[in-house]
């Protein structure tokens, strides 16, 4: 099912802190209420969980599922059970850094296989693993919707295409010293032309 | 004088540049608003919403246009299904979820000519009585949310929608919603339910959307593309759409071809360009040369592939693609050449489809992680002739008995698979069993 994002499982723990959101995100709540129709509050809950991840250090807690239920006034299982079924919100602590690589059969066909190898080395990690300087997780995802710029892989937030071994490398070692890097193409395409 | 249209399987002429509706789609002008005024968008909205409602319909529906999200259901015909002058609140919902694997094209809408799409979901929400629209985005698409939140705070800031869109009297608000990382969404009503704060699984059908749709309000679902071509369909006329393409299969559409090509891109094209064509002028053609050609899945993952003598001439639309046993689908063209194993292909898919299975429904459920397991076996050769005729069985079984297409959709790769490479699959396992 949807999801069982590989690692990062359904069992939800705890993070022993009061999760209680920052006054910037008390706005944005409002704002984000106000899409919806009245009476249809429920509507803001994936929203919310993307606002809680944020401000959790990038995963989703028992305690940000208790103040979300509360804040939408939803019961705490609705909550559960929607951010236990989307993959996106991580269900354990991960790494500063993401990396989620595409395996599916566009991607595979050029090559995904030596990316993800590159990966695991570069980072000291295996799939599904976090590194032990925690700057790393790992995980091997289904299509990204880059399809005409694979291999690729998402880094938070951010997608990194046209890879090769070389290229792959040079991103996890910027990462490794605090460089920024180029986002997209990594061949210098603009978008997905014929380049 | 009523236009003459080619007829499916003509073959037609490369698309020129001065018909394409996306002028930016790979991004090298301006995105925003600058950039879109200077390619036509918004020239004469307030014109276009001066017309009646019905005759926006009458208008899409003479274009012949058909849904871009997979299904190649008439736009216009989808709109008129919507109830008229109810009272209710109508509901237009963009589908931007954008997640069959071989699919690139709203990306590229979205993140380099998003105002093709704003200005389209207004028109299309007047069309159908909507006063309120969702784009529902893929999660994963951080960067083209942003861009896109960027286009619709300038089309507030200048008056193009909101309160009195573009001075037509109308009120028309827009607002995006992300997904977060569910294939299942794509499919509409998963999609409504998610919108609606829940897990994405479909609805049974009937009730349609048209009647019962978002917050059980009369809605219509269409994908970024459909959407996005709109505005210039009214603007140049259905009949400058109808004489691009053939009959029933008109228009520009865009193709993302990805895999063993020397060049992968995204382009927009004639509906109707010979696969081939597509391949070899767009993309310097296969890896290895053409001959080297394995398979090409011409549609999206949900397709069957095409082994390498249909490719040489199935033009690149819904019928003529239909016709030889497969269908255009959402355009992903995935390129196989013989450097790689096309059970292994499937096999990926396989995976895909058991992973984004939402569980409802048991052929579904089971049926996909059984069909992975045994296409891991017959990756491996160890499946034996009986089996890969179980295998072709039991998607059969899947096919058709499920709530929604994703089992339909997990069956066809493999039943396209067993079609035309079953002997291939079968010296597989022979080879195994003299090894061992
Ligand atoms: C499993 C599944 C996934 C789908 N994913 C998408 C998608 O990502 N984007 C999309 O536009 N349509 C998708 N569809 C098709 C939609 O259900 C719907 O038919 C389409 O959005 C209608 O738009 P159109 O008429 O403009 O094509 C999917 C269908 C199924 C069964
Ligand atoms: S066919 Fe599969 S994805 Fe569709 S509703 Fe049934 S279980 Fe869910
Ligand atoms: S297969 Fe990797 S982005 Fe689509």
């Amino acid at each position: 099912m949807s999801g069982n994002h590989p690692g990062l499982s359904n069992n939800f723990s705890r993070s022993g802190e009061k999760f209680s959101w920052s006054k910037d995100n008390l706005r944005s709540i409002k704002n984000i209420i106000s899409k919806y129709p009245k009476g249809r509050e429920q509507s803001a809950v994936m929203p919310l969980l993307y606002l809680a991840q944020e401000q959790n250090n990038n995963w989703i807690s028992i305690e940000c599922i208790e103040t979300i239920a509360e804040t939408l006034n939803m019961p705490k299982i609705r909550v559960t059970e929607v951010a236990s079924f989307y993959s996106m919100y991580n269900t354990r602590p991960v790494g500063e850094n993401l990396v989620q690589i595409c395996r599916t059969s566009p991607c595979w066909l050029r090559g995904s296989n030596k990316i993800t190898k590159t990966i695991c080395k570069e980072t000291n990690c295996e799939i599904n693993d976090t590194s032990d300087d925690n700057k790393f997780t790992v995980v091997e995802v289904e299509c990204l919707g880059a399809c005409s710029n694979g291999p690729m892989i998402q880094i938070n937030n951010d997608f990194f295409e046209d890879l090769d071994e070389e290229s792959t490398k040079k991103i996890i070692d910027n990462i490794k010293e605090g460089k920024p890097n180029v986002i997209g193409s990594q061949k210098g395409r603009r978008s997905s032309e014929n380049a | 004088m009523s236009l003459a249209l080619k007829k499916v399987g003509e073959v037609q002429k490369m698309l020129n540049e001065k018909d394409k509706v996306f002028q930016n789609l790979h991004g090298f002008q301006e995105p925003f608003i600058e950039g879109a005024l200077k390619r036509g968008s918004w020239s004469n909205t307030n014109e276009i919403l001066s017309k009646d409602q019905n005759d926006i319909i009458e208008l899409v529906k003479s274009s012949q246009l058909r849904g871009r999200g997979g299904a190649g259901f008439s736009t216009g015909l989808k709109w008129s299904f919507m109830p008229k002058n109810t009272g209710k609140q109508h509901y237009l919902v963009v589908n931007a979820d954008e997640s069959e694997p071989g699919t690139c094209k709203d990306r590229e809408i979205i993140r380099n000519d998003p105002h093709t799409l704003v200005e389209g979901c207004l028109i299309a929400s007047y069309a159908i009585q909507a006063t309120k629209c969702y784009i529902y985005i893929r999660g994963e698409y951080h960067h083209e949310y942003v861009q896109l939140e960027k286009a619709i705070e300038e089309a507030y800031e200048r008056g193009f929608i909101g309160k009195n869109a573009c001075g037509s009297g109308f009120d028309f608000d827009l607002y995006v919603h992300r997904g977060a990382g569910a294939y299942i969404c794509g499919e509409e009503t998963a999609l409504l339910e998610s919108l609606e704060g829940k897990k994405g699984q479909p609805r049974l059908k009937p009730p349609f959307p048209a009647g019962v749709g978002l917050y059980g309000m009369p809605t219509t679902i269409n994908n970024v593309e459909s959407i996005a071509v709109v505005p210039t369909i009214l603007r140049r006329g259905s009949d400058w759409f109808k004489s691009i393409g053939a009959e029933n299969n008109t228009g520009t559409k865009i193709f993302c071809i990805s895999g063993n090509v020397n060049k992968p891109c995204t382009i927009e094209e004639e509906m109707g360009i010979p696969l081939k064509e597509l391949v070899e002028k767009h993309c310097d053609g296969v890896e290895g040369g053409w001959d080297n050609l394995k398979a090409i899945v011409p549609g999206g993952s949900s397709t069957p592939m095409l082994p390498k003598n249909i490719c040489e001439s199935v033009l690149m639309n819904f019928d003529d693609l239909k016709a030889n046993g497969s269908g255009l689908g959402t355009a992903g063209v995935i390129v196989v050449n013989k450097n790689n194993d096309i059970a292994e292909v499937i096999e990926r898919f396989a995976h895909f489809y058991k992973h984004e299975s939402c569980g409802q429904c048991t052929p579904c459920r089971e049926g996909t992680g059984w069909m992975h397991r045994m296409m891991q076996r017959l990756v491996r050769g160890e499946i034996s002739p009986e089996q890969i005729e179980l295998l072709e069985n039991v998607t059969k079984q899947v096919e058709g008995h499920t709530i929604c297409a994703l089992g339909d959709a997990a069956a066809w790769p493999i039943q396209g698979l067993i079609k035309n490479f079953k002997s291939e699959l079968i010296s597989k396992y022979n080879k195994k069993l003299k090894a061992s």
